[in-house]
């Protein structure tokens, strides 16, 4: 299969169903050969942002360039993309070779041509054997394959994946992810994959755009937004965050954060200063039974046991804290109603 | 509702006192089934085995033969009605599919204004039995009638639309078309916009599309309406006989029965043919649907993209809506004419307009009104104690051989009613009526019971479905709180199913009042007449058309008002059950 490897440019993109404005202002520039992910909650706008890029729904205003090309203006079955569905969309009155072929024949390829790049395109997937099963014999991640077959079989220009394997069970799911990336190197085509899941964007994204209510919160690589949120959205959307209100002060040439309630945390060098939220992460925080130094005073609420770690509900100074702390057999837990003391480890805290 | 399902044995009745072996224990629902059964045999099966066996008899001798087959199909009449018979059966599905198809396509793939109404108005001949519209499609399509007399005014030619076969063609095709929109459309609509979507995406676009997916995939709705169009074509008998086309198999039937006579064994040879026909359709639609169960329709995913329609497109849409509209509605539109007119003859429309006609029909025809109403009444009570009784027995027993009561009901979709009837002739003509010194194939009562077993498959299909609503769970919670299996039948389930019961009454109730079939062989006496036969007697001749016109009104009022009932109360029960479950 030849290999193409052309960017994706979203230049000030808005879409409206009737009066509900459902993407505000999209830009964004997708790198040639990239695995690029849209990441947010149902209602964010990521499937209609993924489907205005295949030329379904309505006419979005702004410009999608393909490899340089626009093709806000061109019908879906004239952009030469693939794209694969969350339902899988495999036609069931055709076998698995009629599905994949279908493509080819629409392209008027000769008949020689198609057995080929059929049985290519099945063998990408492995499921060369399965060739004259009708559909509905296969199992989800065999007809996820078979959609996946279907789609690259065309030679798209950018692969598209609408939640692919949000209908798969909690092991495959983390099998097929692995599968579509090896693939998606194998290939080297460019690819959008449309999640809600942050474990899945996590895993397989080159970089990942983040979506909340049609407009873009932030890009960038999932350590990146990760460590970096740009705003409190992200923080809160990727991982569990501690969201404390405070301000930053200046105390002897060193800035510190001093929340609402009174407590006071040293801050690194260079963290914004104009931000009213610091952002601790469940790992960053220790739980300890003495007090010292910068440490806020709280209560345990609530314990749970996650296996490799033991999540604590701290409550501190009226808001409650997140605490990760990692399990080693023997050590003592906490019992809910002790008073603790929390130490952050405000190094890599973030203030917005 | 009455429940017929007997209460558990009291504990110190007879049986209790003989050999248990005389008597085995058997739960009231088991009763109610053997019950059932037994009917069944008596009034579906047994009659149609009869016609069956009579027909391979040979009349002289009484020992099996082939003869009777030989000399059908060694009959230029039998063989010129058999092939006019298929010949119309298909050629009512082309026509069916022509006029259904532009319909179900509009309305599920444009966004277009007019869906409404042929959502409603396309359904409007099936609430009128196609026998009654038959004369008033003559006078608007027949030879002088209003387009050929206007055609011939202007154009100076005719088209023969109703001459012969080509008439029936036109009435059945015109009647039963909905079968095929209704179906179709929910194919179509079943289809998951993602289907399309995907071909879209992988270069496939308009008519080509449509052709190597959306329809393959909305085939299993199109071909169980074509098939149901073929098989009533195929069976019916009003429809020719009031066309006076006496060439096709069901009236020959009919014919031979009423004139040559009840042993004339060449009415058993067709009512063989018809029911193999039924059969055969049927299985082979099966053989062609198997595993192609294609409702693809995701969770939370929406059916076929709709488009919106060009200014051009919508002139273009609503002109093919509104001109297949004016087709389907002419018997409407011509019996209404009909029925108020002094005289309508050679004449585009009416010479003039009485209220005569009404008058007419109701000095002669009270006795039919109220007959119809007691056998209709009848029939369609039985169906719904009979679906109900059925339907639980099936679905929520374990009793063995259940499933046949469900098959041996269902068996009568594929019985003709003409083949009833002859059945019932020959089953009873020997049976005495105690303390009425008739024959019961001569007594009322048979009429009702043809009406009831004709019109049992739709009662109990409505039946079951109204049970599947009924959760398992409320009926173990009032057995768990002592209620006996009786009562929580009576208490629970029954009232529970209550708007589905009541639906499937008054649509038995509805269409039982206008089958003609089985009743035109059944009627011994004018005074046992239903109002079918009533309409079939007045439009024998041209002077009695107008008051059977009127009747024929009636008979379309209280289809339609009966559909529209049964309507409201499916509506309203679903809204009931929903608020209940708090969404």
């Amino acid at each position: 299969m030849k290999t193409k490897m052309l960017g994706i440019e979203i230049d000030d993109l808005h879409l409206a169903f009737g009066q509900t404005k459902v993407l505000t202002g999209v830009n964004l520039t997708i790198k040639p050969g990239e695995f690029f992910a849209f990441l947010g909650p149902s209602g964010s706008g990521k499937s209609t942002l993924l489907r205005s890029i295949a030329g379904f729904g309505p006419r979005p205003q702004g410009a999608i360039r393909i490899g340089g090309k626009d093709v806000v203006d061109l019908p879906p079955w004239k952009r030469n993309v693939g794209m694969v569905f969350q339902s899988y969309a495999l036609w069931p009155h055709m076998s698995v070779r009629e599905n994949v072929a279908f493509g080819l024949r629409e392209r008027k390829v000769p008949g020689a041509d198609i057995a080929r790049r059929v049985d290519e395109a099945l063998d990408l997937v492995g499921l060369k054997h399965l060739a004259d099963r009708m559909p509905n014999q296969l199992s989800g991640g065999q007809q996820q394959r078979i959609a996946l077959a279907r789609t690259v079989v065309i030679e798209p220009q950018v692969l598209l994946l609408d939640e692919p394997l949000s209908n798969l069970d909690a092991s495959l799911r983390v099998q097929m992810r692995r599968e579509l990336l090896t693939l998606q190197r194998k290939l080297g085509l460019t690819t959008i994959f449309v999640t809600h899941d942050q474990e899945e964007a996590n895993t397989t994204s080159d970089r990942m755009a983040v979506l909340d209510g049609g407009v873009i919160q932030q890009v960038g690589s999932p350590q990146d937004l990760y460590d970096r949120p740009a705003n409190l959205f992200v923080a809160r959307f990727l991982g569990t965050a501690n969201i404390l209100e405070g301000t930053v002060e200046t105390e002897g040439g060193r800035a510190r954060f001093r929340t609402k309630t009174g407590d006071s945390l040293s801050l690194p060098d260079g963290v914004g200063a104009a931000g009213k939220n610091i952002v601790l992460r469940p790992q960053n925080i220790t739980i300890q039974r003495e007090a010292s130094r910068d440490a806020l005073v709280g209560t345990v609420a609530h314990r749970e046991f996650l296996g490799g770690q033991i999540r604590y509900l701290v409550t501190s100074g009226g808001s409650e804290i997140v605490v990760d702390q990692s399990h080693r057999s023997g050590r003592d837990w906490f019992e809910p109603g002790a008073t603790v003391h929390l130490l952050a480890n405000t190094e890599n805290a973030v203030v917005l | 509702m009455p429940n017929d399902t007997p209460r558990p044995a009291a504990g110190t009745g007879l049986a209790d006192r003989l050999p248990s072996f005389l008597f085995p224990r058997l739960s009231g629902t088991a009763l109610t089934g053997i019950f059932i059964a037994i009917f069944l045999m008596g009034f579906l099966i047994f009659p149609v085995l009869q016609v069956i066996y009579v027909a391979f008899i040979d009349p002289r001798s009484g020992g099996l033969t082939l003869q009777n087959f030989a000399d059908f199909f060694g009959t230029s009449l039998f063989r010129e009605s058999f092939a006019n018979s298929f010949y119309v059966s298909a050629m009512s599905v082309v026509v069916a599919t022509v006029i259904a198809l532009p319909l179900a396509y509009i309305t599920t793939r444009f966004n277009f204004g007019g869906s409404a109404l042929i959502q409603s108005l396309g359904f409007i001949p099936l609430i009128m039995p196609p026998f009654v519209g038959a004369v008033a499609m003559s006078l608007i399509f027949g030879k002088n009638g209003t387009i050929n007399l206007m055609l011939r005014d202007t154009f100076g030619f005719t088209i023969p639309f109703m001459e012969g076969l080509n008439g029936v063609i036109l009435v059945q095709s015109i009647h039963y078309f909905p079968f095929i929109l209704i179906n179709l459309s929910a194919s179509l609509r079943n289809i998951d916009r993602s289907m399309e979507e995907a071909a879209q995406n992988l270069g496939s676009s308009g008519l080509r599309m449509f052709r190597r997916i959306v329809f393959p995939l909305a085939m299993p709705g199109y071909i169980a309406g074509a098939v149901l169009v073929f098989i009533k074509v195929f069976d019916d008998l009003g429809t020719p006989l009031l066309l006076n086309v006496n060439n096709m198999l069901a009236p020959q039937a009919y014919l031979r029965i009423t004139s040559v006579g009840i042993s004339d064994p060449m009415g058993y040879v067709i009512s063989v043919i018809l029911v193999a026909f039924s059969i055969l359709s049927l299985w082979a639609s099966f053989l062609v649907m198997r595993g192609k169960d294609y409702a693809t329709v995701q969770k939370g995913g929406g059916g076929l993209a709709k488009r919106d329609l060009s200014t051009r497109e919508k002139v273009l849409a609503y002109g093919a809506v509104i001109f297949i509209l004016l087709l389907v509605l002419s018997p409407h539109i011509g019996l209404m004419l009909l029925s108020f007119s002094t005289i309508w003859s050679f004449a585009p429309l009416p010479d003039g307009y009485t209220w005569a006609n009404y008058v007419r029909m109701w000095e002669g025809s009270q006795q039919y009104i109220t007959n119809t109403l007691l056998y209709a009444g009848l029939a369609a009570l039985g169906d719904v104690i009979l679906g109900t009784a059925i339907a639980y027995i099936v679905l929520r027993t374990g009793i063995a051989g259940r499933k046949w009561l469900d098959y041996m009901a269902t068996a009568a979709l594929a019985v003709p009613g003409v083949v009833l009837g002859i059945g019932y002739l020959r089953t009873f003509q020997s049976v005495e009526v105690p303390f009425l010194d008739k024959p019961m194939a001569q007594w009322w009562v048979i009429i009702a019971i043809a009406l009831m077993i004709r019109r049992l498959p739709y009662a109990l299909r409505a039946c079951m479905a109204a049970l599947q609503q009924v959760s398992v769970a409320l009926e173990e919670a009032a057995e768990s709180l002592g209620a006996t299996k009786s009562r929580t039948i009576r208490r629970v389930v029954v009232p529970l199913m209550t708007g589905g019961i009541l639906a499937g009454f008054v649509t038995s109730f509805a269409t039982a009042a206008v089958e003609l079939s089985a009743t035109i062989m059944l009627v011994s006496s004018s005074k046992d007449s239903p109002l079918a036969y009533g309409i079939y007697l007045f439009m024998q001749t041209p002077s009695g058309r107008g008051a059977g016109a009127a009747l024929g009104i009636i008979a379309v009022i209280i289809v339609g008002l009966g559909m529209y009932l049964s309507q409201l109360i499916i509506e309203r029960d679903k809204k009931l059950k929903t608020s209940g479950t708090g969404h």
